[in-house]
């Protein structure tokens, strides 16, 4: 049995999928586009899958999320429809349910938030409502895990009843849209029906006049002139336009039914809570300073005080593993190649990625606070005006902030925004945003070469992606991607304390994934490295390095980067491997410098300069993103020319800023 | 008068929704529907965008959106 839940942003779906599947989800995604698609199975039942639908505000055809939505719906033939509303927002939540009760599923109205509907003395009439909607509403509070039970029972039982929604006209009141509707469901009824197609959504659809309706339905020209007419007296006889007339029936439905059935609070303590909160994270004076501070107390937890402290006990403990494995291994009296590839190969390459986990983990969970608490819309809402300056929109804010996390998800978010000129710039733009997995490198580089001024060579390198982020995305303003920013009319939600169950499979989601990497492109690559630098190029076991395979790629590519100032193939070779992850330049300079990552700083005072050295880290700043951010561009963007235009062209940028950075450094010192 | 002239802590009531397309849309299912009482919370550090009280729930747009909505203030 499937069922797809459905609601509203901030309605609190994703602690509902949560509380409903537990660990048992899978993401993936719709097919065909990039909206992500989360599957679970529920607790305790077998063969009952739960599909989370992305959060919607409207199934019209606009939006990917509101196409796959209602694809998902129509296509796919889910038993059953939990529709999510948010009680403390009931109208504009039950707008979609209007809408997802014409598609004839059998659905069961989930009312969340009830706790917070009675602390602050209000009260919903669930029989009334349900009687009201024709279906099954059960009351829940999805983070307290309230009614859960009592949902999924009846839910069950509506999808084995295949009990379809009873009430499907809001038009009750025999005017000018009962009129035009009735008319039209006349016209196409058999139409509909012969397709299997829910007759109700299709006229919505013909009198929105949204997508290709009428050659879905096959109405000819005759037809199409009648719902035409129907349409344009009901436009003249309202007063309002088709898409508003719509609208406007819907509301008021919902309005008389909220008369009926809802006694609302006063104002509700999370509400006023949340103006007094918005006082200072958004006033006036206040905003920027306290996002300011947000944001350093954030990198200054993730990258000092929590992440890095986490970060240096694993890297402790895989060191000792690593040469407990080594004794181990000799004592055996193990073949020394085989030796070789499993403590300088994959030991030394998996195990130095592996222990940048925890900071991966603590970022991510800052920013899914940030997001679940509310503030970041606030974010959006504070830097709108500065954004729209590059061209954007204060949406686009979020998922750049998270590219300082990782790019790819960083690009995923870019499909939350509805423009499509702003994502595409959105994703060109998010590489600049130095990821985490860049923090190895840095971490490394400024303790070997500014022991004393590392946080600020750290400071230094993100500020310089962010300018040449902003230079290009000005240059993408007069020249690629003229025109407007999208619109901005986005809810600004309560401020609510995140579920601790959301957070962690967050994070569990997220470390998974990480570990997932790091024991499959990030170990492939690692044998792959350590094949081509153990071989000569006649497959014989290499005394030294230098010989190797990989010598000879790193020593053609190498002349590259002599105006940058490192003309070595292990540099070289060490960006290379970088594609695969970025976490690998460090792992592979390690490797062929032969030489433990706890130790590598000395032995790079060898190959570098404090000069030559910022010359490299501006270049890695802002070189090609690694292979797993070029295929979620590729993804994005749908199409191959381009993805590559973003690698070569990144590289460019890289190269020259390099090129200014050591050639002004030259001159300095 | 429209929208984004509204004082802060001001009322109105919306009398026509203009714009187009999918701003339009956005504008009607979000609940931006005439006859709906909207009040001014309070603008962005820069003055734009702006967030209004709607339906019990706050939601906010650029001065220029706003500018698409017609209103009539209501008195206290």
């Amino acid at each position: 049995m499937v069922f797809a839940l459905a609601g509203n942003q901030n309605s609190g779906k994703t602690t509902l999928f949560n509380a409903l599947t537990g660990s048992n989800q899978h993401v993936g995604n719709f097919p065909g586009v990039t909206v992500e698609r989360k599957s679970g199975e529920v607790k305790g039942k077998k063969d009952c899958t739960i599909v989370d639908l992305p959060g919607i505000y409207s199934i019209r055809p606009y939006t990917q999320e509101e196409v796959v939505s209602t694809d998902f719906i129509l296509n796919e033939h889910p038993d059953g429809i939990i529709n999510i509303v948010d009680a403390t927002n009931i109208e504009r939540n039950l707008y979609l349910t209007l809408q997802l009760l014409e598609l004839k599923v059998p659905t069961v109205v989930a009312l969340n938030m009830m706790d917070e509907v009675r602390e602050n003395g209000g009260s919903v009439d669930v029989e009334k409502l349900s009687g009201i909607l024709g279906v099954p509403v059960v009351p829940i509070a999805a983070a307290k895990g309230e009614g859960i039970s009592e949902l999924l029972e009846v839910a069950l039982e509506t999808a084995n009843r295949k009990a379809l929604p009873s009430v499907y006209d809001f038009c009750n009141d025999g005017g000018p849209v009962h009129r035009c509707i009735h008319a039209i469901v006349h016209l196409i009824q058999d139409h509909a029906d012969s397709l299997g197609l829910p007759c109700r959504f299709c006229v919505t659809r013909l009198i929105e006049g949204d997508g290709d309706m009428d050659e879905k339905l096959g109405i000819n020209q005759n037809e199409k002139e009648l719902i035409e007419h129907c349409v344009v007296e009901m436009e003249n006889s309202t007063g309002l336009d088709r898409n508003a007339a719509l609208a406007d029936m819907r509301y008021n439905f919902i309005e008389n039914a909220v008369a009926q059935a809802v006694i609302k609070s006063s104002e509700s303590k999370e509400h006023r809570r949340s103006v007094a909160i918005d006082r200072i994270l958004t006033g006036k004076y206040t905003a920027i300073p306290v996002f300011i501070f947000v944001m350093f107390l954030v990198f200054w937890l993730t990258f000092h005080a929590v992440g890095q402290r986490m970060s240096d006990i694993l890297a402790t403990g895989i060191e000792m593993l690593t040469q407990a494995a080594d004794k181990g291994l000799v004592s055996y009296g193990i073949n020394p190649v085989v030796r070789s590839l499993i403590i300088d190969g994959i030991f030394a390459g998996v195990g130095s990625v592996l222990s940048f986990l925890p900071i991966v983990v603590t970022l991510f969970f800052f920013l899914s606070i940030l997001e679940d608490t509310g503030y970041m819309a606030r974010i959006a809402f504070v830097m709108d005006s500065l954004l729209r300056k590059i061209g954007l929109s204060g949406r686009s804010f979020v998922p750049m902030l998270m590219g300082f996390g990782c790019s790819v998800p960083a690009i995923m978010a870019t499909r939350t925004l509805s423009s499509d000129r702003d994502r595409k710039m959105t994703i060109l733009l998010t590489p600049y945003m130095s990821c985490s997995a860049k923090i190895p490198i840095y971490a490394v580089f400024s303790a070997a070469f500014f022991p004393r001024h590392a946080a600020l060579v750290m400071i230094a390198l993100y500020v310089t992606g962010i300018l040449v982020g902003i230079i290009a995305a000005l240059m993408f303003k007069s020249t690629l991607f003229r025109g407007k920013p999208v619109p901005f009319v986005m809810e600004l939600p309560n401020y609510r304390l995140p579920s601790a169950k959301t957070v962690a499979l967050l994070l569990w989601e997220k470390a998974k994934d990480f570990i997932e990497r790091a024991f499959t492109i990030i170990f492939l690559g690692s044998m792959v490295i350590w094949f081509l630098q153990t071989f000569d190029s006649r497959l014989n076991v290499v005394s030294s390095s230098a010989d190797s395979l990989l010598a000879i790629i790193g020593r053609f590519i190498a002349p590259v980067f002599a105006p940058l100032g490192f003309n070595d193939w292990r540099v070289a070779t060490s960006l290379i491997s970088g594609f695969t992850a970025k976490e690998s330049v460090i792992s592979t300079l390690a490797v062929l410098l032969g030489t433990s990552i706890d130790s590598l700083g000395q032995v790079l005072g060898s190959l570098f300069t404090p000069l030559t050295a910022v010359s490299f880290l501006v270049f890695t700043l802002l070189y090609t993103p690694c292979v797993a951010a070029v295929a979620a561009v590729r993804r994005e963007l749908d199409s191959s020319l381009k993805t590559l235009t973003v690698v070569i062209s990144q590289c460019v940028i890289a190269w020259i800023t390099a090129l200014v950075v050591y050639t002004v450094g030259r001159l300095l010192f | 008068m429209t929208l984004d002239k509204l004082k802060i802590g001001k009322s109105g009531k919306i009398t026509s929704v203009g714009g187009e397309g999918a701003l339009r849309l956005r504008f009607l299912d979000m609940g931006l529907i005439p006859h709906t009482v909207v009040r001014m919370q309070k603008t962005a550090p820069s003055g734009d965008p702006i967030q209004i009280l709607i339906r019990g729930y706050e939601l906010t747009l650029r001065l220029e959106e706003a500018s698409k909505i017609e209103i009539e203030e209501l008195s206290e």
